[in-house]
């Protein structure tokens, strides 16, 4: 092969093998991304059916029930309006408890349980996950909204 | 008292790290020797001012002087003493005057080790170090002051996060931290070249020992991380792609190329701009992973203080200080590259490719890091990148990076003749080839292409590194021996090959198994049994804990027993993890209680995870690589000797 022929060679080479690599790590990329979703909005049906995503909230006092001597637990999230039930089994993380602000990783069945893959809770108790700071926010005025409006 | 002096002690640093800055950079430009004398005084009395202010904190912490508010939050009397020390870095204020601590004791290093260099390039160097300097007490000292005293003081303190109460964690972050700041003197050598518009394989020269030695420290630094994250947080992974941790691999990975491309510029004048971006990139990067840190701005375990005013100021120093030196760049480095000329065959082309890939790679976790940011920004939507991204963009660039380690490092500069390579590279390869296919499947006993494209390049890599030391241990009399800079890369690559090994084995092998558990029952794993004996409570001197007593038989034969522990700590009422673990040469068992599961029953996670030692040795014997060739001789030479040998050997000056 002359020079000019080697250089193109190699150009071309280059240019298919970074094409390659940007294929595959969009493909990666958008198959691991997940979306956060209100658990209002979960309620409404707003949430991506074929895939995993996130929901975060308040686990609901005395709502975390599982049966004595199994892994499988079961408990309620709330964002203060509305509440979804997760069901999770493994080891919940250290700071997991009643009334603490948690993130769930997972998707929805049939019956409209979030069926979770990881649970993670802060290593802080004192630290709420920004995303679940602004979804209660917003969802505590909005309930306050509507009792008002019912008690006129 | 002791606080007020300490703040006092912050104010006058301040107060010199200007005079540090101001007099030399602008004596330099003038050519004024008495101004340019300024650097090395100002930077000695700031760093004997910042030590002050340390010490004052580290007094206030031993004492427990609960009237200071960051101690107060930090600490507690029942404290043991090594955590009470090591809770000064604990949280932000305090890390960021250990941070200082470790910009001044660098540039100290430097006045020290710089007698060689012109007048006007160290005092430009020293300069630049003092306006960083100047950047980080202003922020301690408007934002951030760990001397904020609280009236009237509590009895007792708030105690330090447990998670914190443990001998990685004291001295994972002051290792991290001196890597970080360690790439500023490679940032201000890059500076004062673009300023003087010099820069010669002199430059390259000094340059290089100083890169080499904080990679190394950043390298210990994210090696004691992940150690630590894998027996304290009780999980069992070793790298999570958790933004922070991102944030501490994207400065190294830079860091990386800096130090090969620098090996470029030094040997052949090659490559300078792209050096000197590389240089800015590194210290940028590290100024990103503090601003990643400390704003909280991306949702991460470890973001510890969530304020959007220390946010704000950091966002404007990073754009000040990377702004600046991208412009600084645009407008000098151009006059600086010379056009030398390299076979496609050659150390040049290996380095070039080993550069290319490392920068997508930094690209890439970039990328997937800030990507839920810019989503935000742009559409509202809140993301989160999972790990499976940046496995795979991360391996991309990687699997050929890893094969070309072994050919790169036994190409000659310049030209390459192809007979001898294959001549040199026939025996590692038969072998890499031969245990690749074997260790997975006779060892293991399984073996997916992915895993022996892993085994076979780790294996690769460690047998193409044995070469140099083998031949210079097997040499003729008289014949020079190997130089500690080519000992030191194949100590570093022999690393980065048990590193692999360590990655693939421990990815593909890993056995993990949550289970529920009463006293009395036991579980298999991997042909370990784990019978859970029983549960007892321990008192610790701050905490109360739950531990289990899990004994481990193999075929009937005892081989240890666990003690994992639930611990409670008293003031946070927080619990922890304490996870059991047997640590071998060849594989780890891990075991973990999780909670109560109502009728005596506890969840429990068991683990079996072959070679991970290797991942952390791996990164240790880099590390060593790092120190031996950093101590080269020819770094240390004084100009007048060197002048001789060079004479004397009939190179080109």
């Amino acid at each position: 092969m002359k020079p000019r022929q080697q250089r193109m060679l190699a150009v071309g080479l280059a240019v298919a093998g970074i094409a390659v690599a940007a294929a595959l790590s969009l493909r990666a990329f958008e198959e691991s991304m997940m979306f956060f979703v209100e658990i209002s909005e979960v309620e409404k049906g707003n949430y991506p059916a074929d895939r995993n995503f996130r929901v975060g909230g308040l686990v609901v006092d005395g709502s975390v029930r599982r049966n004595p001597g199994e892994l499988e637990v079961a408990f309620d999230l709330t964002d203060l309006e509305s509440e979804l039930t997760v069901t999770y089994s493994g080891i919940l993380p250290d700071l997991f408890r009643e009334g603490q602000g948690i993130i769930a990783h997972g998707r929805l069945n049939e019956d409209g349980v979030f069926v979770a893959d990881e649970v993670l809770a802060k290593h802080d108790e004192n630290y709420m996950p920004p995303e679940v700071a602004e979804s209660l926010a917003r969802h505590a005025e909005a309930k306050e909204a509507a009792m008002e409006a019912e008690q006129q | 008292m002791i606080p007020e002096i300490g703040h006092f002690a912050l104010i006058l640093a301040l107060a010199l790290a200007i005079c540090q800055a101001a007099w030399p950079l602008v004596g330099a430009q003038r050519g004024d020797a008495a101004m340019m004398a300024v650097a090395r005084p100002a930077a000695i009395g700031q760093f004997v001012f910042v030590g002050v202010a340390f010490a004052c904190l580290t007094w206030s912490f031993l004492e427990s002087d609960f009237s200071v508010l960051y101690v107060a939050n930090h600490s507690q009397l029942a404290l043991p003493t090594m955590y009470k020390i090591s809770a000064v870095w604990g949280a932000h204020e305090g890390s960021l005057v250990l941070w200082i601590l470790l910009l001044a004791l660098w540039t100290v290093l430097v006045c020290r080790f710089s007698g060689e260099l012109p007048q006007p390039f160290a005092a430009r160097v020293i300069g630049v170090l003092g306006l960083l300097s100047v950047g980080f007490l202003l922020f301690t000292l408007l934002t951030s002051n760990p001397f904020e005293r609280l009236i009237p003081a509590p009895p007792d303190g708030a105690d330090l996060n447990p998670l914190l109460q443990d001998p990685g964690l004291a001295i994972h972050p002051p290792l991290l931290y001196t890597g970080y700041v360690g790439f500023s003197v490679a940032f201000a050598f890059a500076i004062a070249a673009m300023l003087s518009g010099n820069l010669d394989q002199n430059w390259a020269r000094w340059t290089r020992p100083w890169t080499t030695w904080a990679w190394l420290f950043l390298t210990v630094g994210i090696a004691l991380g992940s150690w630590w994250a894998y027996y304290e947080l009780g999980w069992g992974g070793w790298w999570f792609w958790d933004p922070v941790e991102n944030a501490s691999f994207m400065p190294w990975l830079a860091g990386t190329a800096l130090i090969h491309s620098l090996a470029v510029t030094e040997k052949r004048g090659l490559f300078k701009s792209w050096t000197l971006l590389l240089a800015i990139a590194a210290f940028s990067l590290s100024l990103l992973g503090t601003f990643l840190l400390r704003s909280g701005i991306l949702i991460s375990v470890h973001a510890f203080a969530v304020d959007p005013e220390r946010g704000l100021f950091i966002l404007a120093f990073l754009t000040v200080v990377i702004g600046g030196a991208l412009g600084l760049y645009a407008w000098r480095a151009p006059a600086l590259d010379s056009a030398a000329g390299f076979r496609p065959l050659s150390r040049e082309t290996f380095l070039l490719l080993n550069n290319v890939l490392l920068v997508i790679a930094t690209t890439l976790i970039l990328g997937g890091t800030l990507a839920p940011l810019f989503v935000e920004l742009f559409t509202g939507g809140k993301i989160s990148v999972g790990p499976p991204y940046f496995d795979v963009a991360f391996a991309i660039p990687m699997l050929p990076l890893v094969f070309l380690i072994g050919v790169g490092m036994h190409t000659v500069w310049r030209s390459q003749p192809p007979g001898t390579l294959s001549k040199t590279l026939k025996y590692p390869a038969l072998v890499a080839v031969v245990l690749g296919i074997v260790i997975p499947l006779f060892i293991y006993g399984s073996g997916s292409v992915l895993l022996v494209v892993g085994v076979i390049s780790a294996i690769w890599i460690m047998a193409a590194s044995l070469v140099h030391p083998i031949r210079s241990w097997r040499r003729a009399e008289g014949s020079t021996r190997i130089t500690r800079g080519v000992l030191g890369m194949s100590i570093a690559h022999f690393g980065v090959g048990l590193f692999v090994l360590g990655v693939a084995i421990v990815s593909s092998f890993s056995i993990e198994a949550d289970r529920s558990m009463r006293p009395g029952e036991s579980i298999d794993v991997a042909g370990f049994s784990f019978e859970l004996r029983g549960l007892q409570n321990v008192q610790g001197p701050n905490y109360q804990a739950i531990e289990g007593e899990v004994d481990v038989r193999r075929n009937g034969e005892f081989v240890t027993q666990l003690r994992p522990q639930k611990r409670t700590y008293l003031v946070q009422q927080s619990p922890m993890t304490e996870a059991g673990i047997d640590a071998g040469w060849n594989r780890d068992l891990f075991v973990a209680l999780g909670d109560p599961l109502g009728d005596g029953a506890w969840s429990v996670r068991v683990q079996y995870k072959p070679l991970i030692r290797f991942i952390w040795l791996g990164a240790f014997i880099m590390a060593i690589g790092g120190i031996v060739a950093a101590s080269d001789r020819r770094y240390r030479l004084t100009a007048p000797v060197r002048e001789a040998q060079r004479k004397l050997a009939g190179e080109p000056a």
